[in-house]
């Protein structure tokens, strides 16, 4: 065996310690300290607004760079780490979800953000919402569904309505669209709420409440591809003729039966928060398992409890 | 039986006591009889006592009802490999019996069931056949419950009498094992043991005992591959890890699951094979080394994810227990045919470290090693092991844990400024900062699968990805020249050299030794890092004739296996030859040699 535990640095090599001001003395972050790469997408994209929205969150919350984690898997959308200057990551399609499972149970020191798109949350992603959700993993998905590909330009994607034309059915989409929210309150999931991002006051306060929400909590945020599937939303938006409508203010966001009736509603359907219970999340459930085990084992070093089971196989 | 002095069958009504130094003992019946557990109550007692111990056991792929066997080699000596052939056989059952008899030496002792066991006559005169109503006696020695399951360790209590077994160790054994049950079942244990041992064994022509062995410095610790490698994880200071059950993978992920919690770490059953890759990356990302791991169709899912953390550089800890393959294969049989998707599997060019454990124990330090690579190489490396060396039990010497074990928690303190892919670096690796750190520049890096510039922000440059692709194949490179030359088993120099990796280490020593032995000038090389493979390898084979590189896999279109063709494509020594099978089983030292000779004929042949 080969001893390297101690022969190489734990950090890189281009490294200087920085010595920096208390939180209590630093100065709350401004949008220009947030914003990193400009946008690659299109003029017009309905992701700009929730990319901008994202930056005035982290600014009201007068968190820090470091203390926030963006995650996102491929799409379009998922390019969204990149415009943020903060701690990112760029991980592979439809499989951002485990990957801020993984940092989330990690480190309850960070709020987790996911960012992404429909193919990446409901088609090729599916299995991972359906189990983070049931797992109650704290973090907030913000799912950016634009009803079409849209980096591949233009095949029918996962929530595509029946009779979108694209280059994959190019007679109209035959296969029945996901209803996202019907699905995540199946699967389990303990916070879901439904937005546009035309109306940025809303966007900013579903972000807020998902942000406050403790487990998983999930945004499906209507956003326009220009490109490829202009007008899908207009009728959400008032401005374009549509209308905006609210969750009545009687729902009752902890009946998953009146979460469901609401989603069936046709298309634009109602905006905000549909469903929100209280259920202890897999980081909790975890850590009081922690905490039993090492009440058991107080007192020692690792290596002495590792030694006990060896002790055990004598 | 090395000095075995099994009399000639005459009736002598008392059975003559032997000195013996080592023996292979088989027992065959259904899994559902508990088989393995006098496997591991005879090789935990032989832990205990001063012997070698390695055992050998399959379980059928039906989880209950199909045949079962456990091989146990106990012996005073080092024991190599689980034995060629057994000297005792224990059949529980017409089918055992017969299925089994061939894997038995030429005058050996078969033990058998006779309430269920209907001899061969013309067997008899083969092997020594001794028949014991098994199953009647233990449903009279624990009461009139027919209990199948108090069997197995009547058997045992046969065995312990007929090798003169430590009486007194197998009681404390047999009380550890169901310590925190129902009094009754260890009361019930203990009457079968101790009616087995008091049954009259007159029809035995010989009773053994093994020789006093060289009294060891340090204590002995037994336990299977898949035990080896989770602890050897904990010790390295792995905290998390993610899986999905798969045969034989699982052990060691319900290991991690029931003791990271004591560690402060946890361990997630994921929904699928792609989650738990992800999962490890994440918490890997979160600043310390996780673990994944699975069995082959498993890392073919994972393929995609793993080209992730070799492209970000992300270190990580991937198992690999091979298994008979392709798909589904033979989940319950070993094979070495996983070495190609480890070493390459993939798309594009992604290069990584893939490590093979010799042995049981081998398995505790490559755990650490794989998580100190991993970290030192920002690097993700795939443990290669296998279904052989993960169920086989064997003893070795205690692993000294105050030192071994390490603490690896993430530096989160500030830095100034930060560029996670400088290829300015002075050793040229990339180390991510883990998040939570404060970088006072306020330029924050982006992890990344796509090609990326320095600061981690994607690229189309022709130059970058010309440069980040020799960035992540050189720090292997040198990896794969501060790795020490593996050292030949054997002289340096010589006729016949047997290459090898993983599981066959020890079958390949013990050909070395018979041939030896014979007067044959054979040595053998373990390679224990096949991927990349550490330098001066040419220097070695230069000391030989032949080289036959011995693999549990096909010799594939062009007639050698995969380890063979990469040193082919490597040396382009022509002399590199290959030696392999594909039929689920472990190597026999005879069937090596033969196959040796076999080859050396045909080469001669041909000149």
């Amino acid at each position: 065996m080969i001893n390297i535990a101690n022969d190489f640095p734990a950090r890189a090599g281009n490294l200087t310690a920085a010595t920096t001001l208390p939180d209590s003395d630093r100065k709350p972050l401004t949008k220009k300290e947030i914003a990193a790469d400009h946008p690659t997408w299109c003029p017009g994209c309905g992701d700009f607004s929730v990319l901008a929205l994202y930056f005035k969150l982290i600014e009201k919350r007068a968190t820090w760079h470091e203390k926030v984690a963006t995650i996102a898997g491929i799409g379009c959308s998922s390019r969204f780490p990149y415009f943020v200057q903060g701690h990112g990551v760029h991980f592979i399609h439809g499989r951002a979800l485990p990957f801020a499972t993984g940092l989330a149970l990690s480190r309850p020191d960070l709020h987790v953000f996911v960012f992404g798109g429909d193919g990446d949350a409901f088609s090729i992603g599916g299995n991972h919402l359906t189990h983070t959700a049931r797992k109650n993993v704290r973090m907030t998905y913000v799912i950016m569904d634009n009803q079409v590909y849209g980096l591949t330009k233009k095949q029918t994607s996962p929530t595509s309505p029946l009779g979108f034309k694209s280059k994959t059915d190019a007679w109209g989409a035959v296969d029945y669209p996901i209803n996202p929210v019907k699905q995540l309150v199946a699967a389990g999931a303990t916070f879901i709420a439904r937005t546009t991002s035309t109306n940025p006051k809303h966007v900013l306060a579903m972000m807020e409440a998902a942000m406050d929400h403790d487990g998983f909590s999930v945004i499906q945020c209507l956003s326009e591809c220009v490109e490829f599937y202009e007008g899908a939303f207009d009728s959400a938006n008032p401005r374009k003729g549509g209308a905006f409508n609210e969750v009545p203010e009687d729902h009752d966001v902890t009946d998953d039966v009146a979460a469901y009736k609401l989603a069936s509603e046709p298309f634009p359907g109602k905006f905000g928060i549909h469903y929100q219970v209280e259920r202890a999340t897999k980081n909790k459930l975890e850590g009081d398992i922690i905490a039993k085990y090492q009440e058991k084992v107080k007192g020692l070093e690792p290596w002495q409890i590792l030694q006990k089971n060896f002790d055990r196989m004598k | 039986m090395s000095d075995s002095t099994v009399a000639s069958a005459s009736s002598v009504p008392q059975p003559k006591l032997s000195k013996i130094s080592e023996a292979v003992i088989r027992i065959a019946g259904n899994s559902q009889d508990g088989i393995q557990a006098i496997g591991g109550f005879l090789a935990r007692l032989a832990g205990r006592s001063e012997q070698e111990v390695m055992t050998f056991m399959t379980i059928p792929s039906t989880i209950s009802g199909g045949a079962s066997i456990f091989q146990v080699r106990i012996g005073t000596g080092e024991v190599l490999s689980p034995g060629d052939d057994a000297d005792v056989l224990l059949a529980f059952y017409e089918e055992s019996y017969e299925k089994h008899l061939a894997a038995l030496k030429k005058g050996g002792i078969v033990l058998y069931d006779s309430d269920h066991v209907d001899p061969d006559p013309e067997k008899e005169k083969e092997y020594h056949h001794v028949g014991i109503p098994i199953t009647s006696l233990t449903v009279e020695a624990i009461g009139g419950t027919a209990r199948d399951k108090g069997k197995n360790i009547y058997a045992l209590g046969l065995i312990a009498r007929m090798f003169d077994l430590n009486v007194e160790k197998l009681e404390k054994l047999i009380s550890e094992r169901f310590a925190g049950k129902d009094e009754s079942i260890t009361k019930n244990a203990l009457a079968a043991f101790h009616a087995g041992y008091a049954y009259n064994l007159s029809g035995l022509m010989a009773t053994f005992h093994f020789t006093e062995s060289a009294k060891r410095a340090g204590q002995q610790v037994v336990m299977n591959g898949n035990e080896a490698l989770g602890y050897g994880l904990i010790a390295a200071g792995v905290r998390f890890g993610a899986g999905y059950p798969i045969t034989p993978w699982s052990d060691i992920m319900e290991l991690l699951r029931r003791e990271l919690p004591k560690y402060g770490g946890m361990f997630i059953q994921c929904e699928d094979e792609i989650a738990s890759i992800a999962m490890a990356l994440g918490s890997s990302y979160s600043g310390r080394v996780a673990v994944t791991g699975s069995s082959g169709p498993g890392i073919s899912l994972k393929t995609e994810a793993l080209g992730w953390g070799i492209m970000a550089e992300m270190p990580l800890v991937v198992i690999d227990v091979q298994r008979g393959g392709p798909s589904t294969g033979m989940p319950t049989n070993v094979e070495q045919s996983d070495l190609n998707i480890a070493c390459f599997g993939g798309h594009g060019d992604s290069p990584r470290v893939v490590l093979a454990p010799a042995n049981v124990e081998d398995c505790f330090y490559t755990a650490i090693d794989a998580v100190n690579i991993a970290r030192k190489y920002s690097v993700p490396v795939i443990i290669l092991t296998d279904q052989a060396i993960a169920t086989r039990i064997e003893a070795f010497e205690e692993p000294d844990l105050k030192k071994l074990c390490q603490d690896i928690s993430p530096d989160l303190s500030a830095v100034t400024d930060f560029k996670p892919y400088d290829l300015q670096l002075p050793d040229g690796v990339t180390r991510h900062l883990a998040p939570g750190t404060r970088i006072a520049s306020g330029k924050y890096p982006v992890v990344t699968g796509l090609e990326h510039d320095e600061a981690g922000h994607p690229t189309s440059s022709p130059k970058l990805h010309q440069q980040m692709t020799e960035k992540r194949r050189n720090k292997l490179k040198v990896l794969a020249h501060e790795w020490k030359t593996p050292k030949t088993f054997g002289a340096p120099e010589g006729d016949v050299l047997l290459v090898g990796w993983g599981s066959s280490q020890g079958p390949l020593r013990e050909a070395v030794e018979r041939a030896r032995a014979a007067g044959d000038s054979y040595s053998s090389l373990h390679i224990r890092m096949v991927n990349p493979l550490p330098d001066g390898l040419d220097e070695v084979f230069a000391g030989f004739n032949h080289v036959f590189v011995v693999e549990l896999n096909d010799q594939g279109f062009y007639g050698y296996g995969q380890l063979a063709a990469l040193l082919r494509a490597r040396y382009c020594d022509a002399k590199i030859r290959g030696i392999n099978k594909s039929d689920g089983l472990t190597w026999k030292v005879k069937e090596i040699l033969q196959r040796v000779k076999e080859q050396l004929e045909a080469a001669k042949q041909k000149n």
